[in-house]
């Protein structure tokens, strides 16, 4: 039986829709049979809170009298480099921004202990930062320099706005090299002594939709603790790779561009990170609700961790120098164990996505489409699927060469 | 069995002795290294569980500063900060005595204080500052 949003909604309204999480789907399938669960369920919550490099947010700081033009000049949000390339008060700041004076891995390990992710979580948890500008003074924009305490309740739009989010599926990181390596997937001891993965497996946004059936453009989410919304696929959204027989992707597939309105969110939900000897970044927490409009859409949201497969992927080597080995592929069920088998040897694992924390934002907006406040979307557009072609390329280096001198003669 | 965690601090000229063997033979002291660094011509240093029945704890430590090892307390432990935590886990993989693990009910983190033996090896690992080094 097929449902729409339209109708879904109006259950919503009502207070009689029904939600399961992507975990306790599995059991309701299980128990109940496809047929039966897609008749009574309407709506899925999924869940992951992880590092998400390519996120940031954009601002419009208001007029100073008199006016400053920070557009083509330099500012700063507590030292922290913003990107000022607008109008006159738009400014973009980056999770991964450092201060320019930050050590950065001169002492290696470097500590990054504080970047742009931080000035995002510290905006939002409500504290005083500090802006500085430094223009060239034009005659409508006389200001050449501002150092101004603000905070997030003053200053006017502040968006979240992440180009890459929620990646659907993630390499295990394992160290096959003689040292000790610092990545973003944390720190990887040598000769494979430890595996770190980043997924929120059964909870995964984009595992529980693997083919983007119901996700797409505008797509109403729970983004850092507030709604946010899906603007496109995100960058390096990549559909067409290998994929499970459930069409579930084996690798690193599509990603999704969110954005939202930072002054609903949370520090619960954006927090600033600091990986050893690689950066900063932020952690954000995203939930895709997946309308139950038929049995199949209901099939690919019971997904459980025992079918989901990550690819094992050796960063002192393959990774760097972007060669395509993997390997192993291990199950999101055995990594959670905190075990997997490599080469014929057991290493230990870790995660970097946290498990609890996807839980937790499943069982938030479940409760928050209970209660009736937050409505389902029909997407404005889909996003590339997996037959489309759309694919994501390496650089393709063409490197520059000085021009040649005219000679005299 | 009263058990004391201290560090051992060697000078230079110490380094040759068999000191330990001497706290497990003549004062009958089981002796768990946790973590050592011993380097010639340099002042050594070791972390050790002190393990003994009635008075040989405290003549044993005796002992070592008859000999001229300075015995110190330890002093520095490892604090999580469980409303800083995320329960992302990283910080576990790198935890030689599981101190710091996972429920896996529920994939939370827990941390045995008592297994604990200050190696820091999880500061580098967490990158929300939840786990801190404190001082007495």
């Amino acid at each position: 039986m097929a449902k729409t949003i339209q109708e879904i909604n109006e259950k919503i309204r009502q207070g009689k829709a029904v939600v399961c999480t992507a975990e306790e789907i599995i059991g309701v399938v299980k128990e109940k049979g496809l047929k039966q669960a897609a008749a009574q369920v309407d709506v899925v919550t999924t869940g992951t809170f992880g590092p998400m490099c390519s996120s940031g947010a954009y601002f419009n700081m208001g007029h100073s009298k008199p006016r400053i033009k920070m557009g083509g000049g330099r500012v700063t949000l507590n030292d922290i480099p913003a990107y000022a390339g607008f109008a006159a008060v738009d400014l973009f700041i980056g999770a991964t921004a450092i201060a320019e004076d930050d050590p950065r891995n001169k002492v290696f390990p470097g500590k990054f202990i504080y970047g742009g992710g931080h000035v995002i979580e510290d905006l939002v948890a409500g504290k005083d930062v500090r802006l500085t500008a430094n223009a060239y003074g034009t005659d409508c924009y006389p200001r050449r320099a501002l150092d101004t305490w603000i905070r997030l309740t003053d200053i006017n739009e502040a968006v979240l706005f992440n180009m890459r989010n929620a990646y659907q599926n993630y390499n295990v990181a394992v160290n096959r090299g003689d040292r000790v390596i610092y990545t973003y997937m944390g720190v990887l001891q040598p000769r494979m002594r430890n595996a770190n993965y980043c997924t929120a497996g059964q909870f995964s946004p984009l595992l529980n939709d693997p083919l983007y059936r119901t996700v797409g453009v505008g797509t109403r989410i729970f983004l850092g603790g507030g709604v946010g919304f899906v603007v496109s696929q995100g960058t390096q959204h990549n559909p067409g790779v290998r994929r499970t027989e459930r069409g579930v992707p084996k690798v690193p597939a599509g990603t999704l561009s969110l954005t939202g309105d930072l002054k609903q969110m949370s520090p619960r939900w954006l927090r600033g990170a600091s990986f050893t000897g690689y950066g900063v970044t932020l952690t954000v927490g995203v939930g895709l609700p997946i309308p139950i409009l038929d049995e199949e859409i209901l099939h690919f949201a019971s997904v459980s961790d025992d079918d989901l497969v990550a690819p094992v992927v050796d960063y002192s080597e393959a990774y760097p120098n972007c060669q395509p080995e993997i390997l192993a592929e291990v199950t999101v069920a055995q990594l959670r164990s905190g075990e997997i088998t490599v080469d014929g040897k057991k290493v230990i694992t870790a995660g970097h996505s946290s498990y609890a924390r996807a839980r937790e934002i499943a069982l938030t907006l479940k409760q928050w489409i209970e209660a009736g406040t937050f409505l389902l979307t029909d997407p404005v557009a889909y996003l590339p699927a997996p037959e489309s072609g759309y694919a994501f390329k390496p650089l393709k280096e063409r490197p520059w060469e000085p021009p040649q001198e005219i000679s005299d003669n | 069995m009263p058990k004391k965690k201290v560090v051992l601090n060697f000078p230079p000229h110490l380094i040759d002795q068999p000191i330990i063997s001497h706290l497990i033979r003549d004062h009958g002291l089981e002796v768990n290294i946790l973590k050592a660094r011993i380097t010639p011509n340099e002042w050594g240093r070791m972390v050790v569980e002190l393990r003994g029945n009635g008075g040989n704890l405290e003549d044993g430590l005796n002992h070592l500063a008859q000999t001229g090892v300075v015995v110190e307390p330890l002093a520095r432990e490892i604090r999580w900060l469980e409303e800083r935590c995320v329960q992302c886990t990283a910080c576990t993989a790198p935890c030689p005595t599981h101190a710091l693990g996972v429920e896996r009910s529920d994939m939370t983190i827990t941390f045995d204080r008592e297994l604990c033996i200050a190696c820091e090896l999880c500061l580098n690992a967490c990158p929300y500052g939840a786990i801190e080094m404190s001082f007495d």
